[in-house]
């Protein structure tokens, strides 16, 4: 601290923040829903983001998003009740959410995006799905992610109000998902639930019950390691609120650390700071570098016979889909597994490329997907995309 | 993440795939299930939060014209009533009412309000680095490297600090910390995690694949007891907890909705575990649910005792004879300060007793970096491992700690140093050995101190803290102010903590928060305050109950 090896702004946040420590120390505990200054600087954060208040009480940092999905999760969900608590869930929609539901004893009630029209949310789709349901559970929440996981699909404003819309209408608690938002591709700008919801105004904005979750897992920061993130909860009745508050004290806290990784990533080096200009040069190459493997990716896997990409405006996987011909279907069959696990596994054994399949993360019957994560360096993108095209080449000749 | 094969659309279980365990069949006379403990609750806000500004206004948006087309705000979709109810009965007096309180004290004194101390003392919580404990500067160091590895160019660092920074990177993926791990922890740190049971237990040889790291020890716990935890009414898994306990066990029954059974440990013979009692208390239960496992904090938090090594051992038998699983907690396995007491592992107890024992016997033994010499709490680092756990089963919990991705990466490290530290000959050897003596030896003094002091007072009496970091003396409460909390709809102890705080500053929990007998009531205190600070805490406490009692007598 005392040196000057570290630029100055650099000393002066660690300053600041080991300041925020119990002791001066990233060794104590912290309050239980994070350090108060953390807190207040994500409140900050949303609100510059999104144009609209929000109140430091009604957020919670965790360790990671899927432990504060789980928690809220488990206000809703009780294993014991009969009919059981239903969840709308998209399909395809990322597995871990998934497994917490059922662990805490709630029913997946899925919604199919729509894949011929970019992975689009359509409402008359959740309405079906709400049908589906009656008289096999009783659903009380609904889950978007946004952008999407693993299609990459970006929701427009318009889209996004739909879905308030509908949640008001039937009831329901809205849980969005948005720690892909910083993957965002081009031009595109991703709008947050709340920023929706502040703006339609009342009743909306006053009634509907909504928790936002966000990650330092993801974005520039890619601090999956440290376990950080943060959920905002907004319209839930105070009463609750006391329960959530005991739920997160059970576990102490989050790791400070992934705190501190938060409050770089709601507040970073502004214009003018020393640390400004390589943070910019660090951030810049990451953009740069997904949005190239972005358009690479949705150009090769297109151009491979019986692959077809959906246009991703945001996320960090490309979702293809796979026209596999039947010789291989029948292979697949014959050797127990999915079809496109058996696709996978090939994958992996020739041409040395470790994907996940797409009945991982569900989809309509009879078709096949390959989720490949594009968050890698240029040359190893290209590396992969000229393994991918001389396997699939071949693949489709043996089983033609 | 993992490559799991997930069939979306049937919803599956994620249970305890039992194969042979004998469920009792539980008893036919519709007993009334074991109360979860309980102090009720007294209504607080959570700390942190403006208390004045808690008005449903700052819960939503702006609230611009409520009702100006006329619409009836509707009823909320999640609501106490609509809840899940087992939430509601969730408590953790340690983060509970009384530190709520402290919060609001601490930011009345900051504002300039006039108050009968200059500040707050947090003697509630085992947090040593918040009441001055220094951390070890070599595990700093390491972290400090392993976070920004430019600083391996730095010649103001060790060199063992770098090896071991370098080596902790190379098993990370990307060799940065911001990777994910495997959800069971960095595999050398789990290779390391089981030599240095190996080396603490004597030889008794440990499998790494039956290590996984957590993220604390209360990770470890809450998923085992997930794991556990099943049935309906008389089938109900029924969990053994000792009484008084650490809070995080009753809270963590009390969300899964499982029966907990109390045992009590033996205040007259400095809080000694009774197999007697530990019969009694199983025979009644089984009568109204089905117990399945014991939970054993060593050395233990309340009430630092240290048990002995038949005790351990009679443990043992009794969890054999009985069909238990054992969860041995041992998060303070390096804090033992009394004469005569030593720190024996069920693990290493365990093998030493024979293969009929440890072929047999199911445990799961926790470790933390939270508590001993390290007080590392907020990196959130743990272990647990588990022995003779059926392999269908192993491969449930393998699916379930996978649902939180993994343990902090940090915390991984931190303990991957906590079972590997500085060796003799090495250049950082001599400092750590130099810090640990003196912040292991300083807790000893203190826990000394403590009892004596306590013991002075008229009305209160202390158990040696022969161990971890708490003492849990007993009061005498008068008979009106007894009168007076009930009346109050509070705890007695409760009602005397709260008194305590408001007038000297001192924040501790009540004994209701951690069970105890009817009729008796306590207070727990950490040992962790600096020396001249914990002298100051101890008159002070002494001060006020004498004040107390006269007043109330």
């Amino acid at each position: 601290m005392n040196s000057n090896k570290l630029p100055v702004d650099v000393r002066q946040r660690a300053q600041w923040l080991l300041g925020s420590c119990a002791g001066g120390s990233v060794g104590s505990y912290t309050a239980a829903a994070g350090i108060p200054n953390i807190v207040n600087s994500v409140s900050e954060f949303i609100r510059r983001r999104d144009g609209a208040p929000s109140y430091p009480e009604n957020i919670y940092i965790s360790p990671g998003s899927q432990w504060s999905i789980t928690n809220i999760l488990k206000l809703m969900l009780n294993s014991k009740a009969s009919p059981r608590t239903g969840v709308l869930i998209p399909v395809p929609c990322h597995s871990t959410t998934i497994l917490s539901i059922v662990d805490l004893g709630g029913a997946i009630v899925p919604y199919y995006l729509s894949e011929n029209l970019g992975w689009e949310l359509q409402v008359a789709e959740l309405h079906r799905a709400l049908e589906s349901a009656k008289g096999v559970c009783k659903p009380t929440a609904l889950y978007v992610i946004n952008p999407g996981n693993p299609t990459g699909h970006l929701q427009t404003r318009k889209s996004i109000q739909a879905v308030i819309q509908f949640v008001a209408e039937k009831k329901l608690f809205l849980l969005a998902d948005e720690v892909y938002q910083d993957y965002v591709h081009g031009e595109n700008e991703f709008v947050s639930y709340k920023r929706v919801l502040a703006e339609m105004g009342p009743p909306f904005s006053e009634t509907v019950e909504l928790a936002s979750f966000h990650s330092v897992s993801k974005g520039v920061m890619g601090e999956c390691g440290l376990r950080g993130g943060y959920v905002e909860l907004v319209n839930v009745d105070p009463a609750v609120m006391k329960h959530v508050y005991t739920l997160f004290s059970k576990d102490t806290c989050a790791p400070v650390l992934a705190q501190i990784a938060l409050n770089v990533m709601v507040n970073p080096p502004r214009r003018g700071d020393p640390s400004h200009r390589l943070y910019t040069v660090e951030t810049e190459h990451i953009k740069t570098t997904l949005l190239h493997n972005a358009r690479r990716a949705y150009e090769v896997t297109n151009s491979l016979p019986g692959v077809c990409c959906q246009p991703m405006d945001g996320g960090a996987f490309i979702f293809p889909r796979l026209a596999l011909p039947p010789k291989a279907i029948q292979k697949a069959k014959e050797a127990g597994t999915e079809p496109d696990i058996f696709y996978c596994n090939r994958l992996l054994e020739d041409a040395g490329i470790l994907t996940a399949p797409g009945c991982q993360f569900g989809q309509r019957e009879g078709t096949y997907h390959v989720r490949f994560c594009i968050l890698v360096p240029v040359a190893t993108m290209e590396e992969l995309l000229r393994r991918l095209t001389s396997f699939h080449t071949q693949f489709m000749a043996e089983f033609s | 993440m993992s490559a799991m094969r997930w069939r979306l659309l049937a919803p599956r279980n994620v249970r305890l795939l039992d194969r042979g365990r004998s469920e009792r069949s539980a008893g036919g006379n519709g007993a009334q299930p074991a109360r979860a403990l309980s102090s009720p609750p007294v209504s607080a806000s959570p700390p942190g939060r403006t208390l004045s500004s808690l008005s449903a206004t700052r819960r939503g948006l702006p609230k611009a014209k409520m009702s100006e087309n006329g619409v009836v705000p509707r009823a909320k979709v999640l609501t106490i009533d609509t809840m899940n109810p087992t939430v509601k009965n969730v408590e953790y007096a340690v983060r509970g009412p009384i530190v709520a309180r402290a919060v609001e004290l601490e930011r009345e004194l900051s504002e300039g309000m006039k108050k009968p101390f200059a500040e707050v003392i947090k003697a509630n919580i085992g947090d040593a680095h918040a009441m001055g404990q220094q951390p070890i500067t070599f595990f700093r160091q390491v972290l400090a490297l392993c976070s920004y590895p430019e600083l391996l160019n730095d010649s103001t660092f060790p060199d063992d600090a770098k090896s071991r920074a370098r080596r902790i990177l190379q098993s990370c993926g990307g060799n940065s910390m911001g990777s994910y791990s495997a959800s069971q922890g960095i595999d050398s740190v789990r290779q390391d995690v089981a030599r240095y049971i190996e080396r603490r237990d004597g030889g008794v040889p440990c499998d790494p694949n039956n290590v996984y790291l957590t993220t604390g020890a209360s990770d470890g716990i809450m998923t085992m007891l997930k794991l556990l935890v099943c049935g309906e009414g008389m089938t109900r898994t029924g969990v053994m907890i000792s009484i008084p306990q650490y809070p995080l066990y009753s809270a963590a029954l009390a969300e899964l909705g499982a029966v907990q059974i109390n045992y009590y440990l033996n205040e007259e013979k400095c809080w000694s575990l009774d197999i007697s009692e530990l019969q009694r208390a199983l025979d009644e239960a089984r009568n109204h649910c089905n117990p399945r496992a014991l939970c054993i904090i060593n050395p233990g938090n309340p009430t630092g005792q240290v048990q002995s090594r038949e005790c351990i051992e009679d443990v043992i038998r009794f969890a054999a004879k009985e069909g238990l699983f054992l969860m041995a907690d041992e998060v303070y396995q390096d804090n033992v300060y009394a004469e005569g007491c030593q720190f024996h592992s069920f693990k290493k107890v365990l093998f030493e007793m024979g293969p009929e024992y440890s072929d047999t016997v199911e445990l799961a033994s926790f470790h933390s970096t939270s508590k001993c010499y390290m007080g590392e709490c907020g990196f959130r680092g743990g272990y647990m491992e588990i022995i003779n756990m059926d392999d269908d089963v192993k491969a449930q919990l393998t699916k379930l700690v996978s649902v939180r991705l993994c343990p902090p990466v940090p915390g991984q490290a931190l303990m991957d140093l906590v079972v590997n530290p500085p060796q003799p000959g090495e250049p950082s050897y001599d400092n750590f050995i130099k810090e640990r003596s003196a912040t292991l030896s300083a807790l000893a003094e203190k826990a000394k101190l403590t009892e004596q002091i306590l013991n002075t007072v008229e009305g209160i009496s202390c158990n040696p803290v022969q161990g971890a970091m708490y003492s849990f003396p007993r009061i005498i409460i008068p008979e009106k102010a007894v009168k007076e909390a009930t009346d109050k709809g509070q705890q007695p102890d409760m009602f005397y903590c709260m008194k305590m705080l408001e007038e000297t500053g001192i924040c501790l929990v009540p004994g209701s928060g951690f069970g105890q007998k009817d009729g008796t009531y306590h207070f727990r205190m950490t040992i962790l305050p600096p020396r001249d600070k914990l002298q100051i805490l101890l008159n002070k406490v002494q001060e006020f109950h004498q004040k107390f009692t006269q007043h109330y007598s």
